[in-house]
């Protein structure tokens, strides 16, 4: 966790996050699928993985990969950082065993009509070295110190 | 592995698409104990939501990270009354059904994150089939990819956000 709230003026094209690295284990998977309500067999019965998806275990399911991308967000944002948008595509699961490593590089840096400072991410979770997920997310950041993108609302927030 | 073992598509799917189905509201209370449970499974320490007093000078009072906005619509495994298991994203199964590919994963996910959701929040929400593809031959088989929105709105009426699921539906070699 940041001790402070990053600023726009503190970001730039092309700067790298600090990266995440996370020893996967079956509790890992278990906790983040049940965290996200998410009871669909594949994310915590390995036989019902291996026999009806055809992968070699359990693995991270989206809401919890999701979860972890906002969490390595905000890490370096401070909590004034605020998500507009995230997509995301799968490439391989990420199962128990593996070392997830988060990455992640700012694309953009913009502000909109309403004076809301944007940070464009190309954001990664990689499993020995090959990209499992690959993630664009936009997020708000203060201007200033007095700034905080929270306070938007209606057409004063466009994501 | 051939996709001539894959169905075409039926007009009455075709008609779904672009409609919204499943219109409901959010069953149990949105609580900071789902927030916590989801926290603590990622690590996340953000205070916002850990300390009140700092939700409340930034936020104006607790809310949930943007990223469970799919939390909200996933009912209990289990509920008195219900029969069988009940089922997140309905649209999803109805096309697994409908299209006659038993198996299923999702390939991507985008989410849009308006209004943020507070602790007491009823919700509401709709699924909209967006698009299916033709037939695709994928690793895990022959099969078809399909987009399905779910958007939310608050009890104010306000919008919550968008969370957009692509799904690979598919037979496997096997089946």
């Amino acid at each position: 966790m940041s001790s402070g709230d990053l600023t726009a003026a503190e970001v730039q094209v092309g700067q790298e996050l600090p990266p995440l690295i996370h020893d996967v284990t079956a509790t890992t998977v278990v906790l983040g699928a049940l965290a996200s309500r998410d009871w669909r067999p594949m994310h915590h019965d390995k036989d019902f993985a291996i026999h009806r998806n055809g992968v070699k275990d359990i693995f991270i399911n989206t809401p919890n990969n999701a979860a972890w991308f906002e969490r390595f967000i905000s890490d370096w944002t401070g909590p004034k950082g605020r998500l507009g948008r995230m997509k995301f595509q799968m490439t391989t699961p990420v199962f128990p065993g593996d070392r997830m490593v988060l990455s992640g590089t700012v694309t953009e840096v913009t502000t909109d009509d309403t004076g809301c400072c944007w940070v464009g991410l190309d954001v990664a979770v990689s499993v020995d070295d090959q990209v499992s997920t690959s993630c664009k997310a936009r997020v708000a950041v203060p201007a200033d110190d007095s700034d905080n993108p929270w306070d938007r609302k209606a057409n004063q927030w466009q994501p | 592995m051939t996709s001539t073992k894959i169905p075409e598509i039926p007009p009455e799917v075709y008609a779904l698409i672009g409609q919204p189905q499943y219109e409901e509201e959010t069953d149990f209370e949105i609580a900071m104990g789902y927030v916590s449970n989801t926290c603590a499974a990622v690590q996340n320490g953000n205070p916002l939501y850990w300390d009140p007093q700092v939700a409340e000078e930034i936020t104006h009072g607790q809310i949930a990270p943007p990223t469970m906005l799919s939390v909200w619509f996933r009912p209990h495994y289990w509920s008195p009354g219900a029969e069988g298991e009940r089922l997140a994203l309905q649209t999803h199964f109805d096309l697994k059904r409908l299209l006659d590919l038993p198996e299923a994963i999702v390939s991507g996910n985008e989410m849009v994150f308006g209004e943020p959701v507070r602790m007491g929040d009823k919700l509401k929400t709709c699924q909209i089939i967006r698009s299916i593809s033709d037939v695709k031959n994928t690793k895990l088989g022959p099969g078809r990819f399909w987009v399905v929105d779910v958007q939310v709105e608050n009890q104010r009426g306000e919008y919550v956000g968008t969370d957009s699921y692509t799904c690979l539906g598919y037979r496997s070699p096997e089946s």
